[in-house]
């Protein structure tokens, strides 16, 4: 089982550096579901089948393939792949790739003087559904609202 | 009725309200009775109070309006004292100012800011009025400085022309250094002896300081300063003949009658404190003796009819400043009434002459007026024989007794009796050159005389004053009291030869000055044709070149330092700091790039920054 | 019962985060920085999990599904505002939003 969660962290960010490279964008949006995919595993491993089957579903499911919607909408396929060359280049690594390295070795000195160890526990759907019910239920009317929010704005926005 | 005199000053300046308040708009009609009733009351109540109190033979009055201020142990008060000295100078300044606001209705009847000057000259007379009542130096020297504001206000009161600004500016700054003394006066009388009430100050400085002591020198040299200053003395002279480019009337009143005199009134009030400091009233009667011998000589050739008069009262207040350096008080107080008297009446009788030839001024351009200008003539006449001290008119009673006074002082007496006789002389000359030239000779006169301007408001107060200006010398002066202690005993046993020559020597000059623009027996032109009598006369003409050696000296300096200070080098400071926030923006806008990924990059360097501070802190 | 170090799982999270980060920076294409952050905010939630477990409570989850939520209406205005922009630009090249300079 632990193995396992090494093995779905690998193909985690093998992916995600797929991801970040691709030029052909619906290329790297299965490189992302993968990524998420792969993530989901972990969840499980770690105990929280919930999490797991959300990740799935309303993360790779809905929203990127509304992504995916939206490529196709904006016809961005293959014709834009050279324009996608011609905008990537070593050269535009090397900032970026210096920053986030900084600062995952900080991330990285910090978490090393943790040490701890965490017990893998099944955290099943009832709890998660007794706490939401629960003392978070206000959490979960927000979060309601906020998708609200955000449909009416998506729909406005993409009006003629 | 004492206690009425707070009164007096408010009156005019009660008056100065009503015209100031309603925007200078009110129509002669009213204006004109406003301004000069105002005067006249006070001129009324003025003459009751100085019955009762010369009836009542106190030395003195005081009679406290409020506290001005209250400060630890300095608590000046809105106090009016009454004694022998006030009594004149309020009777001078109501009484003549009262003939003066009178023959200016009708002087200014045509000028279209008509309620603006009454205004104006009734703060003068309010602020004059302080500084003759006030009882302590503080309210003296409001009244001091609101007569230099008021004299500011109406020498440039056609202000439209820039010549007559500058006149009343130089008055102004002139007469500001003059000020300036007095003010620091002020301050060492106050830091030394406690008080600023003229009597306490009097009593405590006999009290305290012995006599040539350093204070009682410093303090009676900076008041003179103040006096020379404000009387037109040396080395301050050079503001009084400009300042004849404001109307006639306040030449007479002001330039003449009452703030000239304002110097004279405090070397007068403070003479206990001059008496301490001997060399210091010396310094007066030279400074008296030089100033009426320079304006005398310059007063010569001048050729416009209220210049010669200007010089002629600076020359005069010298006389009076002589006679108060050598301690012949009442002679100065006297003196300074009758002069009051002839000089409003030559300076209102000028203006006549100058308004009946449509505003010329320039004597060469006058001539054998006596028929076309009866009452100008018959003033003129009058009011040049008090000028010269003609026998039996009021100046020359008070003439000679400064002149007497002048005797009897010790070693140097004999000096400036002199020249104060030489300056009779000269003054013969200079005001009967006036006389012959105006009103005989051949008419020069460019446009026709119709007739003289006049009218019961003009002619009656010329009549007054030729009244007064012949009988005023049998007036007593009441000052004995305020003086005696310090008076300059007049049991002059002098002998006859000495009056005779105090009498025939301005006749002398009139008779010179007869032979020369009269009758013609000498001629001005043979005069003149030599070289040294024109560069004497240019340089008496120039005002013995006092104009342009402050022009050098102190004005021009200045005016280059203000030059080359253009762009104002404290406010470059200012700039500055202006200049290098702009530069610091345009370093900082360039971060504005507007570039999405630039954002975001900034963005991302700022967190790694933070991250690494918290990681290492 | 087995367990993992706590610090394995956050690295993961770490790691994923600062791909998502370099992804965010280096692209031009703005769907692809979308898509980048949305790497993030996964990775967030990743941590959001591990702590759950490690703690063995369910608010991690709770956290993980506000989370989750918060990507799904981001995402959806995100995408009508590219809708927008490609109208207006008809280009999705991100340096073409660059008129609040200065």
């Amino acid at each position: 089982m632990i193995i396992l969660f090494y093995i779905a962290g690998a193909i985690a960010v093998i992916s995600t550096a797929a991801v970040i490279v691709q030029t052909n964008i619906v290329h790297a949006l299965l490189y992302l579901i993968l990524s998420l995919l792969a993530v989901a595993v972990v969840f499980y491993v770690l105990g929280a089948p919930f999490a797991a089957a959300l990740e799935a579903i309303v993360y790779a499911g809905a929203i990127l393939v509304l992504f995916l919607f939206v490529i196709m909408m904006l016809n961005l396929g293959q014709h834009t792949r050279d324009q996608e060359r011609s905008w990537l280049n070593a050269r535009m690594f090397v900032a970026p790739a210096i920053m986030s390295a900084l600062l995952l070795g900080q991330f990285l000195n910090v978490m090393s003087q943790i040490d701890q160890d965490m017990a893998i526990a099944r955290v099943g759907v009832m709890e998660v559904s007794a706490l939401l019910f629960g003392p978070y239920v206000l959490a979960v009317e927000l979060a309601s609202i906020l998708l609200l929010a955000g449909l009416v704005s998506a729909y406005h926005l993409a009006k003629k | 009725m004492l206690e009425l005199i707070w009164l007096l000053p408010t009156f005019p300046l009660l008056g100065f309200l009503a015209l100031v308040l309603t925007g200078g708009t009110l129509p002669k009609q009213i204006a004109g009775p406003i301004g000069t009733g105002s005067i006249g009351l006070s001129f009324a109540v003025a003459a009751l109070i100085a019955i009762e109190f010369i009836g009542s033979g106190e030395d003195f009055f005081v009679y406290e309006a409020w506290t001005w201020m209250s400060v630890g142990d300095f608590n000046p008060g809105f106090t009016f004292y009454l004694d022998g000295l006030s009594t004149v100078m309020m009777l001078v300044i109501t009484g003549v100012g009262f003939l003066i606001h009178l023959y200016a209705t009708g002087y200014m009847a045509d000028d279209p800011s008509f309620a603006r000057f009454f205004s104006y000259m009734n703060l003068f007379v309010a602020a004059m009025l302080m500084l003759v009542l006030g009882d302590n130096l503080v309210l003296l020297y409001l009244g001091w400085e609101g007569v230099g504001l008021c004299s500011y206000l109406l020498i440039g009161f056609w202000y439209t022309n820039p010549a007559n600004g500058y006149a009343a500016r130089k008055a102004f700054v002139v007469t500001r250094v003059g000020d300036t003394s007095m003010a620091i006066g002020l301050f060492l009388l106050f830091a030394q002896l406690g008080t600023l009430n003229i009597q306490d100050l009097m009593h405590a400085a006999e009290g305290e300081w012995e006599v040539g002591s350093g204070y009682a020198v410093a303090a009676a040299l900076l008041l003179l300063g103040g006096a020379a200053g404000k009387s037109a003395q040396l080395p301050l002279q050079t503001w009084l003949p400009d300042a004849m480019a404001g109307p006639t009337p306040i030449s007479a009143l002001i330039h003449a009658a009452t703030m000239v005199t304002a110097g004279v009134y405090l070397i007068a009030r403070t003479h206990i404190l001059f008496e301490l400091a001997p060399s210091v009233q010396l310094l007066v009667a030279w400074i008296g003796l030089a100033t009426l011998l320079i304006s005398g000589f310059t007063a010569m050739t001048q050729s416009d009819i209220k210049r010669v008069l200007a010089y002629s009262t600076v020359s005069q207040i010298g006389y009076m400043f002589l006679g108060l350096g050598v301690g012949a008080w009442s002679a100065s107080v006297f003196h300074l009434m009758t002069h009051a008297f002839f000089k409003a009446l030559l300076f209102l009788a000028s203006g006549t002459v100058i308004l009946s030839l449509h505003h010329e001024q320039n004597i060469f351009k006058m001539g054998a007026l006596r028929k076309a200008l009866p009452v100008s003539f018959a003033s003129f006449l009058i009011g040049s024989l008090a000028l010269t001290a003609f026998p039996f008119t009021s100046g020359y009673f008070s003439k000679d007794e400064i002149l007497l006074g002048a005797l009897a002082v010790e070693g140097v007496g004999t000096w400036l009796w002199l020249g104060g006789v030489i300056g009779a002389f000269f003054t013969g000359i200079y005001t009967f050159r006036l006389f012959f030239i105006v009103f005989f000779g051949e008419s020069n006169v460019e446009h026709h005389v119709d007739k003289e301007v006049g009218g019961w408001h003009m002619n009656g107060p010329l009549i007054i004053l030729m009244i007064l200006a012949l009988v005023g010398g049998f007036i007593h002066v009441p000052v004995e009291a305020v003086f005696s202690h310090g008076e300059a005993h007049d049991e002059h046993h002098v002998s006859g030869l000495i009056h005779g020559i105090m009498i025939a020597v301005p006749l002398i000059g009139i008779g010179i000055s007869y032979l020369f623009f009269m009758s013609k027996t000498f001629s001005v032109e043979k005069l003149m044709s030599s070289g040294l009598a024109q560069s004497l006369h240019k340089f008496w003409l120039g005002g013995w070149g006092f104009d342009t050696l402050y022009n050098a000296l102190l004005v021009n300096p200045f005016l280059f330092l203000a030059r080359i200070n253009r762009k104002d080098l404290v406010d470059s400071f200012y700039a500055l700091i202006v200049t290098l926030s702009q530069v610091a923006n345009g370093m900082i806008v360039r971060t504005q790039t507007g570039s999405l990924r630039w954002y975001a990059l900034t963005l991302v360097g700022g967190l790694v920054i933070i991250v690494t501070l918290g990681v290492l802190l | 019962m087995e367990t993992i170090p706590v610090e394995h799982g956050l690295i993961l999270a770490g790691i994923l985060f600062c791909l998502g980060l370099i992804g965010v920076l280096t692209r031009r294409n703005i769907v692809f920085v979308l898509m980048s952050l949305e790497v993030m905010l996964n990775a967030s939630g990743l941590a959001f999990i591990v702590a759950a477990t490690r703690w063995g409570h369910a608010e991690g989850q709770v956290m993980f599904l506000m989370i989750l939520t918060l990507a799904a209406a981001e995402v959806a205005v995100g995408l009508g505002l590219i809708i927008q922009m490609f109208r207006r630009y008809q280009t999705v090249d991100i340096s073409a939003l660059s008129e609040m300079k200065g």
